[in-house]
């Protein structure tokens, strides 16, 4: 898979030092609504290439980040923005819902 | 693109699932609308222990994604999309969906029900921040920690045996004097030590800022209210149907879509099946044989009208 994997080593780096915008999904192997949110997200980074990086986060691997960010229900997804997170969606959504929040906060 | 359908399917739980089963294989073109969140409610369940066929159970996903797959194989056609709305006015029947509109000659509305949240004080505030609906999803941010479940069901128990993989104790906030789950799941709850009841009992209000923190407590016999320090809450109290977008179908007094003679709506040529207007049984097995119903219904149905068609032109 070529899509963008966070871990708790690399997220400093990679989301909260970021110049771009940075979506997040927080899942596990073991959550079903997780399943269906991943190829979503794997959609929204082909699409958002570039411009803003969007990639996952598995909870079990990477607890630090999970309790970091006081992940208590997944899927979750953080958008980052100057490294912090602007917004949160707890619960799969669907893919427009989450362009929407994307491009809300890439016009902002 | 023809965007003409036999049948549209509207939901892809066991009701629709099976439903497009029957239709593929009646070689009816059929289209399931299934939503961005597919699959329904069993995809937030683990293992599935009644439904026949699978001797040591089977985990909730992994049976939808079994029945989806043999609908498929049958050529139903799946859009992972959220039904917007439903002209029924007009023949054939539009269903929209995102900004695209397709057609069909019947329709079935398996659109079953969600989860039914508390309503209370602080609870919107915190979902995703210590209240959660789906215990196989977020059980593990509860490890070492204490929980309550609210709710007397089947789903209750399920949830709270569940939670005790990873919580330090489990309450089960009841709001009757006794439980509606089944003897074996009772059994199983009342069994595990970790795992403690308070009945006649509903939750006022959750407390928390950032997190969960706390409940207030009522109990409805003595009208008691007490604080009660706690780090989740999971809400099993039951369902409500998806009904709210289908204009021109009728519901019942309950809020369920009203069923004629079997499986039909007020409206010739759409048909229901499943969660969305059955009250009584709820369970996946019974899901999937009023969507059989349905299926077969609609065909019957379809045939005649195309028959009254032929003999007008």
């Amino acid at each position: 898979m070529s899509d963008l994997v966070f871990t708790d080593q690399d997220f400093e780096a990679e989301v909260l030092q970021s110049r771009t915008v940075v979506v997040v999904d927080f899942w596990a192997p073991w959550c079903a609504p997780c399943r269906i949110v991943s190829p979503v997200i794997e959609e929204l980074a082909k699409e958002y290439k570039g411009k803003v990086k969007v990639g996952k986060l598995n909870v079990d691997d990477n607890p630090n980040t999970a309790a970091k960010f006081g992940i208590m229900s997944i899927p979750s997804i953080l958008i980052f923005k100057n490294g912090a997170p602007v917004k949160t969606l707890v619960g799969a959504r669907g893919r427009e819902e989450y362009k929407k929040e994307i491009e809300e906060i890439l016009g902002s | 693109m023809d965007k003409l359908y036999d049948v549209i399917i509207i939901g892809s739980g066991p009701a629709g699932l099976t439903a497009a089963i029957y239709t593929t294989r009646a070689n009816l073109k059929t289209l399931i609308i299934a939503g961005t969140v597919w699959g329904g409610q069993l995809m937030l369940t683990s293992t599935v222990e009644n439904y026949p066929g699978f001797p040591d159970g089977i985990e909730g996903p992994d049976l939808m994604m079994a029945m989806r797959k043999q609908a498929e194989r049958h050529g139903a056609e799946v859009v992972e999309l959220n039904f917007q709305e439903g002209d029924f006015s007009k023949k054939p029947f539009e269903i929209r969906v995102d900004n695209q509109t397709f057609q069909g000659k019947s329709v079935i509305i398996a659109t079953g029900a969600d989860t039914k949240w508390l309503g209370v004080a602080g609870e919107k505030e915190l979902i995703g921040k210590g209240i959660s609906s789906c215990a196989t999803c977020d059980a593990a941010f509860f490890r070492g920690k204490n929980v309550i479940v609210a709710g007397g069901g089947d789903t209750a128990m399920e949830d709270a045996i569940f939670l005790t993989k990873f919580a330090t104790s489990v309450t089960v906030v009841h709001r009757r004097d006794s439980l509606r789950a089944s003897h074996v799941m009772q059994e199983r709850a009342r069994a595990n030590q970790k795992i403690q009841f308070i009945f006649d009992t509903v939750v006022l209000q959750i407390n928390g800022t950032d997190k969960v923190t706390g409940v207030k407590l009522k109990n409805l016999k003595t009208n008691e209210e007490k604080e009660m320090d706690i780090d989740g809450v999971f809400v099993a109290i039951g369902h409500v149907p998806n009904t709210m977008v289908f204009k021109g179908v009728e519901l019942d007094e309950h809020g369920y879509i009203a069923v004629y003679d079997r499986t039909r709506t007020n409206v010739p040529g759409v048909f229901v099946a499943g969660d969305v207007h059955d009250k009584h049984y709820q369970q996946a097995v019974t899901a999937a044989g009023f969507g059989c119903m349905a299926a077969l219904d609609l065909e019957k149905w379809l045939a005649e009208s195309d028959s009254v068609a032929e003999q007008k032109t």
